[in-house]
């Protein structure tokens, strides 16, 4: 080791310089600079390269998770208010008819499989009417309509007590105007979540 | 309200007999025992004969003229445009109104009034103690026939006040035709999306909200005019159901059935309503008011729509929209709920939609509203002969309801391009518009109602 040649050599020279009246001995040489462990240091580096990889890669790993599930809880959510959007999609009738018309069965259907994930869930199903008749025979005439729909339900399955029935006859009308395209809006069935849709299931 | 109860007025007549009560019953007394004859011949003549009009002297239009003095104290103006107004909207009378300001003292002037062609002679004045003095004159007799005292209550202007006016124009136009008036009726009407019932006097003024009725439709009265019957939309959990309210103590009262529950209307006697119930399809159901019963039914039709009951004026029909046909028609069944028979009937149009009946008050008649060529129209058919008339042809007019005196229709009309309530005499066809608000639907005429007890 070289501290030991460094002392023996100390001692040599306190040695030499007994033995004999020589000059003054030389002043003792300065001490050597410690010696870099390069080693150690490369080690220590890399050490600490390695965690800071490792933890951008941790953090990396972890942003993706929360991302796959944030992508997730999007798509759920995305779905849900699909979900809900269906079930409350209005349907329409013919002047003066209570028949679910062909092409209203679709917006119908597509209500069963959602009712059907979601069994605990209670919907109210509203009748309404165009106000061209008697505002009386209409509040009638809006109650016969939720019951149409009702029945449909009933008839693919969904339980007739999970769905209530009321009317607005003529008196809640989403269209104003004298004419065809304001009547046809208004003549409608709407559907309203009563309870037991929060979470909503998709089936 | 504390006003005098009026003990109704000697009828008097152009023509024989007597024209005081008291009078017939001591005249009949002496007669009966001093003959064989029974007293009831007397008592034939206080019955109004058919085809003879009663009243105090003819002018070319039938109608009687009434001349009204200036009216004297505070609120004068108001007083004798009220008064004025009301005589006017009997369509039975014609008006003189005054020429002076000032009210007369000391006799009057009948020759003056004579030479008017007037038959009576109403004086008012408001006196000094805040009440309402009328006399009414026969002019031909020279002689006043009547006299009115009643207070007035405060502040003027009021609802109130203006109801012991209206009570006078009443009892004016009892003294002179043997009717009296309906200017101190009140109609009871919904509001088109959403809304109170609101009740009005008989002249289109003092309307006011009654208190919860939010969203109640088809206003009924009962025939001391004290309850209103409605039904009352559905509202998150709270089904459809018959509201009564008291308007008197406030009581309120609820029914129904599983399923729309509308259209309530009292029997005669107040005691049963009957209304409309059901889901796919409904029937009518009675029930007795403020009662623990569960409703009775009362038809049951095939699975069609039945609304819009109305009782005969005594209690033993029942006139209804139904739908058994494919279409509303009007029916008209037993009040047990037997027997129900087509009342209207194709040829009209034929729009196929005949609905809303209402029974008049001599149950000689039945309004209804039409559609013919697209509109509605209000109509009237005889119960007898069935002949049908048609009574509105401006604008779309519907929801017909009977005035106590048989005459006048209020019902509701598009005619000046929003929904407002007008009041129509059947036999002149004279049209007055009562609302100004829009939105008004469901009119409901009340009965005539007693001096004593009204809200």
């Amino acid at each position: 080791m070289p501290r030991f040649r460094i002392a023996g050599l100390i001692v040599l020279t306190a040695v030499v310089a007994a033995c004999s009246k020589k000059p003054p001995p030389a002043p003792p040489p300065a001490p050597e600079p410690p010696r870099v462990n390069q080693d150690s240091i490369d080690r220590a580096n890399k050490a600490r390269a390695d965690s800071i990889a490792a933890a951008e890669a941790a953090r990396r790993r972890a942003a993706e998770e929360a991302a796959r599930a944030a992508e997730e809880a999007r798509r759920l959510e995305a779905a849900r208010a699909a979900a809900r959007n269906t079930l409350m999609a209005k349907v329409y009738f013919d002047y003066d008819k209570d028949e679910i018309r062909p092409d209203q069965q679709g917006t119908l259907d597509a209500k069963v499989p959602i009712l059907n994930a979601n069994p605990d869930m209670r919907i109210r199903i509203e009748g309404n009417t165009d106000d061209r008749g008697s505002d009386e025979y209409n509040l009638a005439l809006g109650q016969r309509r939720a019951a149409s729909v009702r029945r449909y339900l009933v008839a693919r399955g969904i339980a007739g007590g999970r769905m209530d029935i009321v009317s607005y006859g003529e008196q809640r009308p989403v269209a104003q105007g004298e004419n065809e395209e304001a009547w046809a809006q208004n003549r409608r069935a709407e559907f309203v979540i009563v309870s037991g849709g929060n979470p909503l299931k998709v089936p | 309200m504390n006003g005098t109860h009026l003990i109704p007025p000697p009828v008097w007549r152009a023509g024989p007999g007597p024209w005081a009560t008291s009078h017939a019953l001591a005249l009949a007394a002496i007669v009966a025992l001093a003959s064989a004859a029974p007293a009831t011949s007397l008592r034939a003549q206080d019955t109004v004969p058919r085809g003879v009009r009663v009243g105090l002297t003819f002018d070319a239009t039938g109608k009687p003229a009434v001349a009204l003095t200036p009216v004297s104290g505070p609120n004068a103006d108001s007083v004798l445009a009220i008064l004025a107004r009301d005589l006017d909207y009997s369509d039975r009378l014609t008006v003189i109104r005054p020429d002076t300001g000032t009210a007369p003292t000391g006799a009057l002037n009948y020759d003056l009034y004579a030479k008017l062609n007037a038959a009576a002679v109403v004086q008012a004045a408001v006196t000094p103690a805040g009440g309402l003095h009328v006399a009414v004159h026969d002019v031909a007799g020279k002689r006043v026939v009547l006299v009115m005292d009643m207070p007035l209550p405060a502040p003027a202007l009021s609802r109130d006040w203006r109801r012991v006016v209206h009570v006078a124009s009443d009892s004016v136009e009892w003294s002179v035709l043997g009717r009296p008036g309906i200017a101190s009726t009140r109609i009871a009407y919904a509001t088109q999306y959403g809304g109170p019932i609101t009740i009005v006097d008989s002249d289109g003024e003092g309307a006011w909200p009654v208190p919860g009725t939010t969203d109640c439709l088809s206003p009924a009265w009962d025939p001391t005019g004290t309850r209103l019957a409605c039904n009352a939309l559905p509202n998150g959990n709270t089904p459809s159901r018959i509201v009564v309210r008291d308007l008197v103590t406030g009581k309120v009262w609820s029914t129904g059935v599983r399923g729309n529950n509308q259209t309530a209307v009292f029997s005669p006697d107040g005691r049963d309503i009957v209304f409309s119930a059901g889901s796919d399809a409904q029937d009518l159901y009675v029930v007795p008011v403020f009662s623990d019963s569960t409703p009775r039914r009362l038809t049951s039709r095939r699975g069609s729509l039945n609304v819009s009951p109305d009782f005969s004026p005594d209690g033993r029909k029942i006139v209804f929209t139904s739908s058994i046909l494919g279409h509303p028609e009007v029916y008209i069944m037993d009040a047990d709920g037997s027997s129900a028979d087509l009342l209207t009937s194709s040829g009209f149009g034929d729009d196929l939609y005949r609905s809303d009946p209402a029974f008049s008050p001599d149950g000689r008649r039945v309004a209804f509203q039409s559609r013919i060529k697209g509109t509605f129209q209000v109509m009237a058919i005889s119960i007898t002969d069935k002949t049908t008339v048609q009574l509105t042809n401006e604008g779309a007019n519907e929801s017909p309801s009977w005035a106590p005196d048989g005459r006048h229709i209020v019902f509701v009309s598009t005619r000046t391009g929003r929904r407002e309530l007008w009041v129509m005499d059947t036999e002149s066809a004279r049209a007055r518009q009562l609302t100004h608000g829009g939105r008004a639907q469901n009119p409901a005429w009340s009965p005539r109602l007693s001096v004593s007890r009204q809200p």
